[in-house]
């Protein structure tokens, strides 16, 4: 029961890095209709930002302002040059503009800091919770940040004249136009927004993943697994998603023979297959009633 | 026509070596793509997750030779069997996603696959991390060519024949009922169309073809190993397929093309950013040709010769682009057509 | 007729390489309504859209004297044009009161917005015992209201009405043209009507417009396509 209860606790832990990142691709979808197979590759440069500006003499704090307010302003630059131009293209064409998008990242960032792996710091520290090893207090932080976060999007989204613009865009362009909306920054500005939040994510992250080019491939998987667990349309529930997979994946590696050690991405790929054959909007996805 | 199908035959007579054993792997990309094209281009069902198939395919091909000393050309059957059940097997769940959901369902099983191929359960047959060797086949009835030459021609038969029957199956019921699938699923199951049988069954054939293709795959490079089946090779497919056209089978042949060569041309102009090199041409291609290379010739032939009657894949080639675009990312009406 | 609000010369429309408007010259006066009638696909809702700036347009749109060929939909409406669409534009997954914030998005005086929230619930009572209902729940009749209540958000001079009364029941549909009428008189919005019941909005209109494939076949006051044998017999059914 004790072991069961500390490996939970530890799965809480690496679930909040999920969740940070399944939050990420909700934004995105939320703004664009559209899952982000880049959204890894673009925080873990966002990273690299922050780990830059660090080398270079700057406190934490700065850094992580920094980075996050780079990317907010790459993400916008990204959507303008990049995708906008082909905005009415179909959905494939698009899927492979985010792969194209994922190869230049990583191999921009490779040929830039190099493909050592690096460690980055936190400001957490990393004591040991509960005397058992398996929560550290920067573990305990990044469930903080994630927390934070959710609420500040909820507040944003819920309580705001552009959270509310954003929604309206993303849901009906087109009546979302003929209000006055500009739909355009919205688009934008969703872009924006979901870059800052996977900066956060990253260096949440690299503390205990460690900074490396490929840092964020599989932790991609489990974002995605989070945010469908949780239904793409809910930011609450994309939390709870990453949370979820993580305490899953932590237990299946504890009870059952071999998953720990070799079959850590299988699990994340049966939670997604199960949660969607079961319901296939998400646990906290919103089932539209439209009428006609 | 005739003059292309001379030169394919020709071609081992002129080149050798090292660019023959590329070409013949370019084709067996086509036939990979070609099976992922049967499945989104013709059923409009997405996939990132074709690599496990094309895995499946590898390594049925590699342990039925090394540990039951198959002959090479039985294991082409076996592959595409062993994936087409496990393709069907995994199109029943994959029924109920739509759009974006499926290709994320799919990208995990990419992800997933060469962590199968490793583990320690899977060992016995898979060799591990090792991978299995096998050997090339060597022309029959003392045909003087050597085996690279062979392998071609092999390569080409099987091509042409899976080529044929694509294009047969979707001249067919079965193919007018697939594709009335993707264009209106309601409409096509309230006209007595099994809607979750013949998705399903799709995604058996597409695999099938992938596995095939696989197989292929293993004799030619006479080696298999998880790290061939990343899920960069399941990209590269998904690439090949849009750059090809989606919806256009002969689009296929130039996707195989272009995921064989044009990675090399990358790393020719840039060692360090390869990849990023091949970001950019990816970005370029599209930007170009939106809707594929099948699309450009559309254009084009629609601008020279209005009047001549279009092929039927230019047709289908457009249709599963309005389609693809229109695909209800919500997922709020998905499953209900499948209820029934 | 008084001075024109809205007024198209040689208004041509595209979808794609297809022309759909071949040369419509239409004015809407000022505190005017006028409707535009036509067959199923003739192309009124085409060009309610060119007036939006939401199709490709060539030819000439003034409002208020100003050229609007080139703007942006987002500034068209900012001018103070509402267009009501065909098929309504409902938010379905947002809150019916959340739709009508979404209409005054273009505005920002959060005051008189609540206000107004409360005036188009004076207009459409139905409306505000729904106001935290998910809006893609309401029926049919209630989301076109909704549509009608979300254009009003916007305070607007001129209205574009496609269809309004669409699959209103009969005596819903006498109510609205009631509250278009007060709308046209009291609050002097100018209006530009699409609708299948030619007989009420002839009713209601000073002018009147008659298209067939995208070109006019018949112009005039109200009144006097109302008296026109053909009019009477295709579209008044009497
Ligand atoms: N997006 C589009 N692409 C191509 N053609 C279109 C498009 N929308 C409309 N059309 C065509 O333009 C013509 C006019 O359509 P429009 O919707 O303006 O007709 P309408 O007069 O509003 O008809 P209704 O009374 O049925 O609403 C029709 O022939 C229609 O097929
Ligand atoms: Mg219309």
């Amino acid at each position: 029961m004790d072991l069961f209860l500390h490996q939970a606790l530890a799965g809480l832990a690496t679930g909040s890095i999920y969740a940070c990142l399944a939050l990420a691709i909700v934004m995105i979808y939320a703004a664009i209709n559209h899952l982000n197979f880049a959204q890894g590759e673009m925080a873990m440069f966002s990273t690299f930002i922050a780990w830059q500006l660090m080398q270079w003499g700057a406190p934490y704090l700065l850094a992580f302002v920094g980075a996050a307010a780079f990317s907010f302003v790459a993400g916008i630059a990204v959507e303008r040059v990049l995708f906008r131009p082909i905005h009415k293209a179909p959905v494939l064409s698009h899927i492979v503009l985010f792969i194209a998008l994922f190869a230049i990242l990583n191999s921009l960032a490779g040929f830039i800091w190099d493909y050592n792996v690096k460690s980055f710091p936190t400001p957490f520290g990393s004591r040991s919770l509960f005397g058992n090893g398996l929560v550290s207090s920067h573990d305990a932080g990044m469930m903080g940040v994630a927390f934070t976060m959710l609420v500040l999007l909820y507040v944003f989204f819920r309580h705001t004249r552009i959270g509310l613009a954003m929604r309206a865009a993303a849901a009906n362009p087109e009546s979302a136009r003929l209000a006055g909306v500009r739909v355009g920054r919205m688009i934008s500005l969703g872009w924006g927004m979901a870059a800052a939040i996977g900066a956060v994510a990253g260096i949440m992250i690299a503390p205990v993943v460690f900074l490396d080019p490929n840092m964020m491939t599989s932790i991609l998987v489990y974002g995605f697994a989070g945010a469908v667990v949780g239904g793409l349309t809910s930011p609450g529930g994309a939390v709870f998603g990453g949370l979820a997979v993580g305490i899953i994946e932590n237990l299946a590696g504890t009870y059952i023979p071999y998953v720990g050690r070799e079959l850590r991405l299988t699990i994340a790929l049966f939670i997604i297959v199960a949660v969607l054959t079961a319901k296939p909007s998400g646990l906290f996805g919103r089932a539209i009633v439209t009428r006609v | 026509m005739i003059a292309g199908v001379a030169l394919a035959l020709l071609l081992p007579l002129a080149i050798k070596g090292f660019f023959l054993f590329q070409l013949t792997l370019a084709l067996i990309y086509a036939v990979a793509i070609l099976g992922l094209n049967l499945l989104t281009g013709f059923n409009g069902q997405f996939s990132l997750g074709h690599s496990a198939f094309y895995a499946i395919g590898a390594y049925t091909a590699a342990i039925l030779m090394d540990q039951a000393d198959v002959a090479y050309y039985w294991t082409l059957p076996a592959a595409g069997a062993a994936c087409f059940i496990v393709g069907f097997l995994f199109g029943l769940p994959a029924l109920r996603l739509e759009g974006l959901y499926l290709a994320l369902a799919t990208f995990a099983l990419a992800i997933a696959t060469p962590q199968l191929l490793k583990s320690t359960p899977l060992e016995p047959w898979t060799g591990g991390v090792q991978g299995i060797v096998i050997l090339k086949p060597e022309a029959p009835l003392g045909l003087p060519l050597n085996s690279d030459q062979w392998l071609y021609y092999f390569t080409m038969l099987t091509a042409a024949l899976m080529y044929a029957g694509a294009v047969n199956l979707m001249k067919s019921r079965t193919g007018r009922a697939i594709m009335a699938i993707r264009d209106n699923p309601i409409a096509a199951s309230a006209m007595g169309v099994n809607v979750a049988l013949y998705k399903s069954l799709t995604f058996g054939v597409s695999a099938l073809y992938t596995g095939v293709a696989g197989a292929l795959g293993a004799l030619t490079v006479q080696f298999v190993a998880p790290d061939s089946f990343t899920f960069n090779l399941a990209i590269a497919l998904f690439v090949g397929l849009v750059i090809g056209g989606v919806g256009s089978i002969p689009g296929t042949l130039l996707g195989g093309l272009f995921i064989l060569f044009v990675p090399n041309i990358a790393e020719e102009l840039s060692k360090g950013l390869a990849q990023a090199v091949y970001g950019f041409i990816l970005i370029a291609v599209i930007y170009l040709m939106p809707s594929g290379a099948a699309g450009l010739i559309r254009l084009i032939v629609g601008r020279t010769a209005r009047s001549r009657s279009q092929p039927v894949h230019f047709e289908t080639a457009s249709r599963s682009a309005r389609l693809t675009r229109e695909t209800p990312m919500s997922s709020s009406t998905s499953g209900d057509e499948n209820a029934k | 007729m008084p001075a024109a609000l809205l007024e198209t010369v040689g208004l041509c429309a595209f979808y794609g390489a297809t022309q759909v408007l071949f040369g419509l010259d239409l004015k809407v006066g000022e505190g005017g309504v006028t409707t535009l009638l036509g067959a199923n696909g003739a192309g009124k809702t085409t060009a309610l859209r060119a007036v939006s700036g939401m199709v490709q347009t060539t030819g000439d749109i003034r409002f208020c004297g100003q050229s609007l060929a080139g703007w942006a939909t987002e500034d068209i409406v900012r001018l103070g044009i509402a267009h009501v669409p065909q098929g309504r534009g409902t938010f379905v997954s947002q809150t019916v009161e959340e739709n009508l914030k979404i209409g005054a998005m273009s505005r920002r005086d959060r005051a008189a917005i609540s206000s107004d929230i409360e005036r188009v619930y004076g207009y459409f009572p139905r409306l505000k015992e729904r106001r935290k209902q998910q809006a893609g729940t309401l029926s049919g009749g209630e989301q076109q209201m909704l549509a009608l209540a979300r254009a009003l958000m916007l305070r607007p001079k001129l209205m574009l009405l496609d269809e309004p009364s669409f699959g209103l029941a009969p005596l819903v549909v006498r109510d609205l043209f009631e509250i278009l009428r007060t709308l046209n008189r009291a609050e002097n919005v100018s209006m530009l009507l699409v609708e299948q019941n030619a007989s009420l909005a002839l009713d209601l209109a000073d002018r009147a417009y008659l298209i067939e494939t995208g070109r006019l076949v018949m112009t005039g006051a109200a009144q006097d396509l109302r008296n026109d044998e053909n009019v009477r017999r295709a579209y008044l059914g009497y």
